[in-house]
C-alpha cells in the first residue's frame, strides 16, 4: 500500500507532472522523426538533466524512453519509414492498412496496444524488478562477472545483425572502456599523451557521435529518397470487433516484450519482431499479415512498448542495461550519483517506485498525445532532412561540449559519427558498442576483484553455483543465433 | 544450361578478393587492432605488490586477441557467404565529411560559434536547400538559440574566439 503510495506521488507534484508532459512530448517527436529515436534523444538531453535533481532527470529520460518507443509507430505506418528500429515490424501491416484508407485505425490500434503494453511492463517491473535485486544481494563480484559476461554474449542475439560482428562491435565497446587510466593501478592505457583521455572516453561523445552523427551521414546518402505519405484524417479508436480479433495478440505480446525486455542487451527491435512473428503463427488468418493485418499491428506494438518496463528492470536492479536507450538510462543514473543495484531498493523506496509511476502515467499521457494529436505529430515528419540535420548537429556540438567544457569531446563525437556509419554500413549493430562500453568497466573491475579473491585460480568461478549458472546461459546465448541460422537453413 | 553459364560467367567476373569490401574492412580491423595490440606491450608494468589480479595491460590484450580472431572467422564465413556489395557513396556524404573537418579548423582557430554556424550553413546549402530565410534560420536563428539556451540553463562558457569574445565582452 506505501509502495502504491509512492508510485502515485508524481500525481501529487507539478515539477514532475511538468517533466513528464515535456518528456513525452520531446519523446513522440524523436520517435515520429526517422533516424533519431529515444536512445539518441536521451542522449541529446542528458546534459540538460544535470540541472534538475535526480528523480526528475530519470523521469524524463524514462518518459522520452516509453512516448519515443510508442512515437516510431506514426512514421512506420504513414511513410512506411520506422521512426525507430522498435517500429520496424510495425511497417509490414501499418502501412499496407494506411493505404487502404485506414491509417486512422492502424494509428488507433497502435495506440491502444501501445499503452496496454506499456501499462503491462511497468506491473511487471513493479513486481520482478525488487524480486532480481533480492537475488543480487547474493552477488559476489564473481557473480557480477558472470552476469556482464552473459548480458554481452546476449549481444551475439541482437537484432538480425550476424552475431559474430555484433560480438566484435561489443568487445570494441569494452576496448573503448579500457582507454584512460586504469581504475587499479592509475596506469595510461591508450592516452596515446594526450591529457584529456587520462579520464577516458566519455559516454555522451560516443552515443551521440555512434547514433546522431552517424545517422547525420546516413542520411546525407538518402537525399534523393521520396517518402510516400498517406493522409490522416483522424486517429480512430479500434472498434469492439477489433478488440475481439486482437486482445489475445495483445496480452500475449505484452507478456512476450516484457520477458524480451528483461533480458540483458534485448530490446524493443528484438520484442517487435517476436511479437509480430507469435501474433502471425497464433493468428486464424495468417495470410492477411503483410497485407494490412490489424493483428500484425497490435502484435509488434505492445510488444515493443511492453519491452521498455522490461528493460528497466535488469538496469534498476543489477545495474545491467536491458536496451540502448536504458544503457543511456543507467548513464543518467550514475551521472546523478545514484547507484543502480539491491541497495537502492532498500534506501532509496521512494526514488524507484517515482520511477515506476513515472513510467506508468508517461504510458497514459502518450496515448492521449497520440490518440489527439497523432495528426499533428504525423506533420513534423514534412520538416526538411536540409533544415532538421544541421539543427540536429548544433545541439549535438554543444551538448557534447557542455558535459566537460572540452573541445576534444567534439572530435570525438566527429570520430565516433564517422566509424558509426561505417560500421552500420557494414553490417556492424551499433547497440553492441554501448553496451559493451557501459559494461566494459564493470567486467573488468570485477573480473580483476575476483582474480584477486580467488588468489588467481580462474577454475574458483566454476565453483560458484550463480556464476557457473550466468557462464551456463551465456554459452547458450553464444550458440542460439547459430542453431536458429542452421535450423533456417535447413528449412 | 543457359543458368549455369551464366553462374560461370558470374564467378568470373568477381571482382579479386583483395578488392572486395570484406577484405578491405576486416583487413582494417585486423591492422589498427594489431599496431593497438602492440600498444599495449607499452603500457607500465606493475610491481607483484601492487598489481592486483592482472596487469593493466592483460584486459584490453586479451579483447584485442578476440577482436582479431573473430575478425577473421567473419573474413572466412565472408569467402563462403559473400557480403553484398555496397552502393557507391554520393557526392554530399563526402561534402558532409569534408565540412567536419572545416568545422575543426574553424573551432580549433576562429570561433566555435562561427564553426557551428558555417557547417549547418554549407551542410543545408550542399544538401539542397536554397531559400534564404531557412539558410538563414538554420545558421544564424537557430544556432544563437542553442547557444544561449546552453549558457544560460547550463551555464556552459563556450570557449574563446572572435565572435564567442564579443559576446562575452
Amino acid at each position: 500500500m506505501e509502495n502504491l503510495y509512492l508510485m502515485m506521488a508524481p500525481l501529487f507534484s507539478t515539477k514532475l507532472l511538468l517533466v513528464l508532459f515535456f518528456g513525452t512530448l520531446f519523446g513522440l517527436i524523436l520517435g515520429v522523426l526517422p533516424g533519431l529515436g529515444p536512445t539518441t534523444g536521451g542522449a541529446l538531453i542528458l546534459p540538460f538533466t544535470m540541472t534538475l535533481d535526480p528523480l526528475s532527470a530519470i523521469v524524463l529520460l524514462t518518459s522520452i524512453y516509453c512516448a519515443g518507443t510508442y512515437g516510431g509507430a506514426i512514421t512506420a505506418i504513414l511513410i512506411n519509414t520506422p521512426g525507430t528500429p522498435a517500429a520496424a515490424a510495425t511497417c509490414l501491416d501499418g502501412y499496407p492498412l494506411a493505404q487502404k484508407g485506414e491509417a486512422g485505425r492502424a494509428l488507433g490500434m497502435a495506440t491502444v496496444s501501445s499503452t496496454i503494453g506499456g501499462v503491462f511492463s511497468v506491473v511487471v517491473l513493479v513486481f520482478f524488478a525488487p524480486l532480481l535485486a533480492q537475488l543480487a544481494y547474493e552477488f559476489g563480484q564473481p557473480e557480477y562477472f558472470a552476469l556482464a559476461i552473459f548480458g554481452l554474449t546476449m549481444l551475439a542475439s541482437i537484432g538480425d545483425g550476424n552475431p559474430i560482428k555484433n560480438l566484435i562491435a561489443g568487445a570494441f565497446g569494452i576496448l573503448i572502456s579500457t582507454i584512460g587510466k586504469d581504475f587499479m593501478t592509475s596506469i595510461d592505457r591508450f592516452t596515446f599523451g594526450i591529457n584529456e583521455l587520462s579520464e577516458g572516453i566519455g559516454f555522451i561523445p560516443v552515443v551521440v557521435g555512434l547514433f546522431a552523427i552517424s545517422e547525420m551521414l546516413t542520411q546525407s546518402t538518402l537525399l534523393d529518397q521520396v517518402f510516400k505519405r498517406v493522409a490522416l484524417k483522424a486517429i480512430k479508436l479500434p472498434s469492439i470487433d477489433d478488440y475481439k480479433k486482437t486482445w489475445k495478440t495483445i496480452l500475449r505480446s505484452s507478456g512476450i516484450g516484457s520477458f524480451i525486455g528483461v533480458l540483458p542487451a534485448e530490446g524493443g527491435t528484438v520484442a517487435s519482431l517476436i511479437g509480430y512473428a507469435e501474433a502471425k503463427r497464433w493468428s486464424k488468418k495468417p495470410e492477411e499479415f503483410g497485407k494490412g493485418s490489424i493483428e500484425g499491428i497490435a502484435g509488434a506494438e505492445a510488444a515493443n512498448n511492453a519491452a521498455t518496463g522490461g528493460a528497466m528492470v535488469p538496469t534498476l536492479a543489477l545495474g545491467i542495461p536491458g536496451s540502448a536507450t536504458t544503457a543511456v538510462i543507467l548513464t543518467g543514473l550514475i551521472i546523478h550519483g545514484v547507484r543502480p543495484g539491491p541497495d537502492l531498493f532498500r534506501e532509496q523506496p521512494e526514488f524507484l517506485y517515482g520511477i515506476f509511476g513515472s513510467m506508468l502515467i508517461a504510458n497514459i499521457m502518450f496515448f492521449v498525445f497520440g490518440f489527439f494529436g497523432a495528426k499533428i505529430f504525423a506533420r513534423i515528419t514534412l520538416v526538411s532532412n536540409k533544415l532538421l540535420w544541421p539543427m540536429i548537429f548544433a545541439v549535438s556540438v554543444c551538448g557534447t561540449y557542455s558535459l566537460n567544457q572540452s573541445l576534444i569531446d567534439v572530435w570525438i563525437m566527429l570520430l565516433f559519427g564517422i566509424i558509426g556509419f561505417f560500421m552500420r554500413r557494414y553490417g556492424f549493430s551499433l547497440v553492441p558498442v554501448i553496451i559493451g562500453l557501459i559494461l566494459g568497466e564493470l567486467v573488468e573491475g570485477t573480473l580483476r576483484q575476483s582474480l584477486v579473491i580467488f588468489e588467481g585460480n580462474w577454475l574458483m568461478f566454476l565453483t560458484r553455483p550463480i556464476a557457473l549458472t550466468f557462464f551456463i546461459l551465456s554459452l547458450i546465448a553464444l550458440a542460439f543465433p547459430l542453431l536458429k541460422r542452421k535450423k533456417i537453413k535447413n528449412d | 544450361m543457359n543458368n549455369v553459364q551464366n553462374k560461370k560467367r558470374a564467378n568470373k567476373s568477381r571482382s579479386p578478393f583483395f578488392f572486395t569490401d570484406s577484405f578491405k574492412v576486416l583487413s582494417l580491423i585486423i591492422i589498427i587492432s594489431s599496431i593497438l595490440l602492440i600498444v599495449t606491450f607499452t603500457f607500465d608494468i606493475v610491481p607483484p605488490i601492487l598489481n592486483r589480479g592482472i596487469q593493466p595491460a592483460t584486459f584490453p590484450k586479451a579483447l584485442l586477441v578476440l577482436i582479431i580472431c573473430l575478425t577473421l572467422v567473419v573474413y572466412i564465413l565472408s569467402i563462403k557467404f559473400p557480403w553484398k556489395k555496397e552502393k557507391k557513396l554520393p557526392k554530399p556524404f563526402y561534402i558532409t565529411l569534408y565540412n567536419f573537418i572545416l568545422f575543426i579548423i574553424i573551432a580549433k582557430t576562429l570561433d566555435f560559434f562561427l564553426a557551428i554556424s558555417v557547417l549547418s550553413f554549407l551542410i543545408s546549402y550542399f544538401w539542397g536547400e536554397r531559400r534564404i530565410k531557412a539558410l538563414l534560420l538554420v545558421s544564424i536563428l537557430f544556432p544563437i538559440i542553442v547557444f544561449v539556451v546552453f549558457e544560460t540553463i547550463l551555464g556552459l562558457r563556450f570557449p574563446p574566439g572572435i565572435i564567442t569574445n564579443i559576446y562575452y565582452k
